[in-house]
């Protein structure tokens, strides 16, 4: 079940395909304008004093590990931090389509882009302080950039590597020197980002918790369960990793911008971890909890749905689940071999294991739906049309055949959970069905993610699932199907399919030039490249996933943001 | 020589038992006739033997009674109850419709008696498969452990000396681990790459890999006692005549030390197969015995996890079985303790 609510450290290595983009272009970006469209965002309501105050109590199975947000990758500390935590940019904190726009935080206004797109200047907004009362400096700044390589920060070699001086930093973090790279003027409060290559996507970069501003003095590594001073309406009075985090008011808090960093109605929020996620489900429901981390487990959505649905909230994710086909291995370094999983998986099977059509959509192109670059499109659905609507198991057979590929031995690795324990058996059922000796691998967890990445462990076909960082199609297509995030031999190799297609390459290098000048351009390539990646058919796209919050019945104002999912400091208790 | 050993074995070992059974009955004529007189332990053999039965005509019961392939998901699938066509999963359609549910028991042996499992699959049909992997495994593993016990016992304790602390070291050895924890190491070690021993070769997803592991791990438990057992045989006269005559050693334990051990560890079986079968069972809950699609009642319970709320037959169902095949298991061990224990049925003549 837990597969459900991913940890974001599955995407450690999420950006590696992106170091390959080396073009020149001017003008502004794309992040701070781009949408996906379909905004249903209900407008911001100011603050309601009324609701002020109170405990909001939250539960989750174990703790997220390292409170260090230069360091912690996991969704259930992410989705704390944006209470706490601010960077020079941060996503709009908001319900909806609009959560996906980047505004300024820390910083004044979007920054100035120059030098062919590869000088990004900010000024510091004046008056905010630290939760220890000292006041934000440019000092700070620079030494917060510098300290993401210093404590070899997870996204270090790939979200922030394009600064100048980066690469050097990577390598060597004790001898870090970015002082070409991040430039600060403590009279103007200018901040200057150099870059080597001019990267469009790097606001959105800034935007996430490894960009936030911290204190200069702040360790030079991972500070483990020690809180750093904050600058954002909450701060972290203690925290056990056996027990529980405890937030309160950051008493130097000032509303700057509703926007980037709204005020939060409760006085504290308690985060508790030890209990089962049935233990948890039913602490909500008697109202001793206010939500729960950990998605509901599958033999109790029924009831929260029917008794409590007003306590419960749906929303569709940015993300999906997929079978990766190693093209370097038989069966699957046949073409034939790979589209007749395409057209044997019955997706709405997938659907139902994975809790039923409300929680989940079957799907057959690689970008999720609603996201930028999506085309409706099914290539492999009986009768045709571009939505799928269902397998093909007889033609799904004679591909088998064609390929000469029936009777060999394909092994399914999947993570040893309910859900994906669940998907993976349907799989090999499948799998045998059409002419395979299907066996299937339920590995832990942890290791399940890496263990399929390395070309070593020689892993035919598996189950993974992709979860946006942020909005943009090269995030899914470049990142998990580039040539250069295919790495033999690494547990670092995001294109799982080991899939590299000189031809398709290239189509994702121009959109992601493209990218530089016209977002509408370039997704409409990114279409394009959908389209030749799924006709080449490396993996097998089975759904896009819904997130379940279910919340006590005190709770109010919920607002799910796209980007982080549902923004704590805005519920409120009373 | 044989002759002359065995019978000193009688009069030594077995001289009350000849007593008391009467000259004419042999030692295991004797303990069988004790065995049969013991009802408990008979009704339990009963018990054992139908689910034996049971378990064996699974494929009977899958293919003309169920109809069904217990091995495939039937995610999509549908099946009659009352005459009505209905999903084998159905998805809520109250509230928010959110959850999908398995069919449950239908009590109609043709379509879903126990109901399904999260893949649509037979519950009843995957109990009875299932039963027939831990029947196995517990059986197998029980033989192969009381096997290597034995030897490793008799020629512990026969020897002595530097082979015993050896042997008793290497015990020692394993014995110090928890039991689970051995087991769960090894299987997650053993289940990602098979087992090569020179030319044999098990495979990663092989049944024999948890009949091994369990095996292994219970050796210590059988072997010390008859260590034990023999250190105290070794100082008999039976065994110093047959020293004395020239015998080989080998002659001595086949001959004249392991039938004596023999009855100790034919009251070992039973208790090994039913501690055997709940161990596997624990193994295949935590994903490291039984490996999909292959069915045992622990991966049935693992199955039924997540269905516990609103499918527990699916959990309760291989549970009974277990308890159920454990306790007569237990019962039938008990049995044959008290039959092949000569103080047990002195106790009885008395």
């Amino acid at each position: 079940m837990s597969t459900r609510r991913t940890t974001r450290l599955r995407t450690t290595v999420a950006l590696i395909g992106l170091a390959a983009v080396a073009a020149c272009s001017s003008g502004s970006a794309g992040p701070a304008t781009s949408t996906a469209g379909g905004d249903t965002t209900a407008a911001p309501s100011g603050f309601q004093e009324q609701h002020k105050g109170g405990t909001l109590k939250l539960l989750a199975k174990s703790a997220g590990g390292t409170l260090d947000p230069k360091v912690n990758y996991t969704l259930q500390y992410w989705q704390l931090y944006q209470a706490m935590y601010d960077g020079l940019l941060a996503f709009k904190k908001v319900n909806g389509q609009e959560s996906f726009t980047v505004v300024p935080d820390l910083a004044e206004a979007l920054p100035e882009v120059s030098n062919g797109g590869k000088t990004y200047t900010f000024t510091l907004r004046k008056g905010i302080k630290f939760s220890d009362g000292r006041d934000v400096t440019v000092d700070d700044v620079a030494a917060s950039f510098k300290r993401i390589f210093t404590v070899s920060s997870p996204t270090a070699g790939t979200f922030y590597n394009g600064i100048v001086g980066a690469a050097a930093c990577v390598t060597t973090p004790t001898s870090c020197d970015l002082s070409k790279g991040v430039v600060v003027d403590k009279a103007t409060s200018k901040i200057v980002i150099n870059l080597v290559d001019p990267d469009p996507e790097l606001p959105y970069k800034l935007s996430v918790p490894h960009a936030s501003i911290l204190p200069a003095n702040a360790p030079a590594k991972d500070a483990g369960n020690i809180p750093i001073p904050t600058t954002g309406p909450y701060m972290v009075a203690s925290y056990d990793p056996n027990t529980a985090l405890k937030m309160v008011r950051n008493p130097h808090f000032t509303e700057w911008s509703r926007d980037a960093q709204p005020q939060g109605y409760s006085d504290e929020i308690d985060e508790s971890f030890g209990l089962t996620v049935e233990a948890a489900v039913t602490a909500v429901q008697n109202g001793q909890a206010d939500w729960l981390f950990d998605p509901p487990p599958a033999d109790r959505l029924s009831e929260i749905g029917t008794k409590y649905a007003d306590q419960v909230h749906v929303n569709a994710l940015t993300a999906f689940w997929y079978l990766p086909m190693n093209t370097n291995l038989a069966p699957f370094n046949n073409l034939k071999a790979r589209q007749a999983v395409n057209w044997a998986v019955d997706r709405a099977a997938v659907v139902k294991l994975f809790g039923g059509g409300k929680l989940a959509q079957p799907v057959c192109t690689f970008l999720p739906p609603g996201f930028p670059g999506h085309v409706d499109d099914c290539q492999y659905t009986k009768g045709g049309g571009t939505t799928w609507s269902a397998p093909d198991l007889e033609k799904a057979k004679q591909l088998v055949q064609e390929s000469g590929t029936a009777g060999q031995e394909v092994g399914i690795v999947v993570s040893d959970d309910e859900v994906n324990k669940a998907v993976g058996e349907y799989v090999q059922s499948v799998l045998t069905s059409i002419g395979y000796k299907a066996t299937l691998k339920p590995i832990s967890g942890n290791i399940q993610f890496t263990y399929i990445q390395n070309t070593k462990n020689k892993v035919q076909i598996s189950l993974s699932q992709w979860y946006q960082d942020y909005p943009a199609a090269s995030d899914f297509l470049n990142v998990l199907l580039s040539c250069a995030s295919f790495i033999p031999g690494s547990d670092s190799s995001i294109n799982i399919a080991g899939f590299c297609d000189k031809t398709i390459d290239a189509q994702m290098k121009d959109a992601l030039v493209t990218g530089r000048t016209s977002m509408d351009q370039a997704n409409a390539k990114w279409a394009a490249v959908d389209k030749a990646v799924m006709t080449a058919a490396p993996t097998a796209p089975l759904l896009t996933p819904k997130l379940i919050d279910f919340t006590s019945k005190r709770v109010g104002n919920y607002q799910f943001s796209k980007q982080f999912y549902m923004i704590v400091s805005q519920l409120w208790t009373k | 020589m044989a002759d002359l050993t065995m019978g000193l074995g009688h009069l030594t070992d077995g001289g009350v038992v000849e007593t008391v059974a009467g000259p004419s009955d042999g030692p295991w004529r004797a303990s069988w006739s004790q065995l049969r007189r013991n009802r408990g332990a008979m009704v339990s053999a009963v018990v054992l033997l139908v689910v034996v039965v049971a378990c064996l005509l699974a494929p009977l019961y899958a293919g003309s009674v169920a109809h069904t392939d217990p091995f495939t998901s039937n995610v999509s699938g549908s099946t009659v109850v009352g005459g009505r066509t209905v999903p084998v999963l159905e998805a809520s359609t109250t509230g928010l419709g959110l959850g999908v549910t398995p069919i449950g028991p239908t009590w109609d042996p043709a379509h879903y008696f126990l109901g399904s499992d999260n893949q649509g699959r037979d519950v009843m049909a995957r109990l009875l498969y299932g039963g027939r992997n831990s029947l196995l495994i517990g059986f197998a593993a029980a033989l192969l452990c009381c096997a290597l016990a034995t030897v490793v016992g008799v020629v512990a304790g026969y020897f002595g000396g530097v082979v015993d602390a050896v042997l008793a070291r290497l015990l020692d050895v394993v014995w110090a681990f928890p039991v689970y924890l051995l087991a769960i190491c090894l299987s997650v070690v053993l289940l990602t790459s098979g087992l090569t021993i020179g030319p044999v070769r098990i495979g990663a997803g092989s049944l024999w890999l948890p009949v091994l592991i369990i095996a292994v791990i219970y050796v210590p438990y059988v072997a010390r006692p008859l260590r034990g057992q023999v250190l105290s045989l070794t100082q008999k006269e039976f065994v110093a005549a047959g020293i004395g005559v020239g015998c080989s050693d080998l002659r001595i334990m086949r001959r004249d030390v392991l039938p004596n051990v023999l009855p100790t560890v034919a009251v070992f079986l039973p208790l090994m197969t039913a501690l055997s079968m709940l161990t596997e069972s624990a193994l295949s809950f935590l994903s490291v015995g039984v490996q999909p699609p292959a069915a045992s009642w622990g991966t049935i319970i693992n199955d039924g996890l997540g269905l516990l709320y609103t499918r527990p037959a699916v959990t309760l169902a291989p549970g009974v079985a277990i308890a159920l095949t454990a306790v007569v298991l237990n019962l039938f061990g008990d049995g044959v303790r008290d039959a092949l224990d000569p103080r047990a049925r002195l106790r009885g003549a008395a």
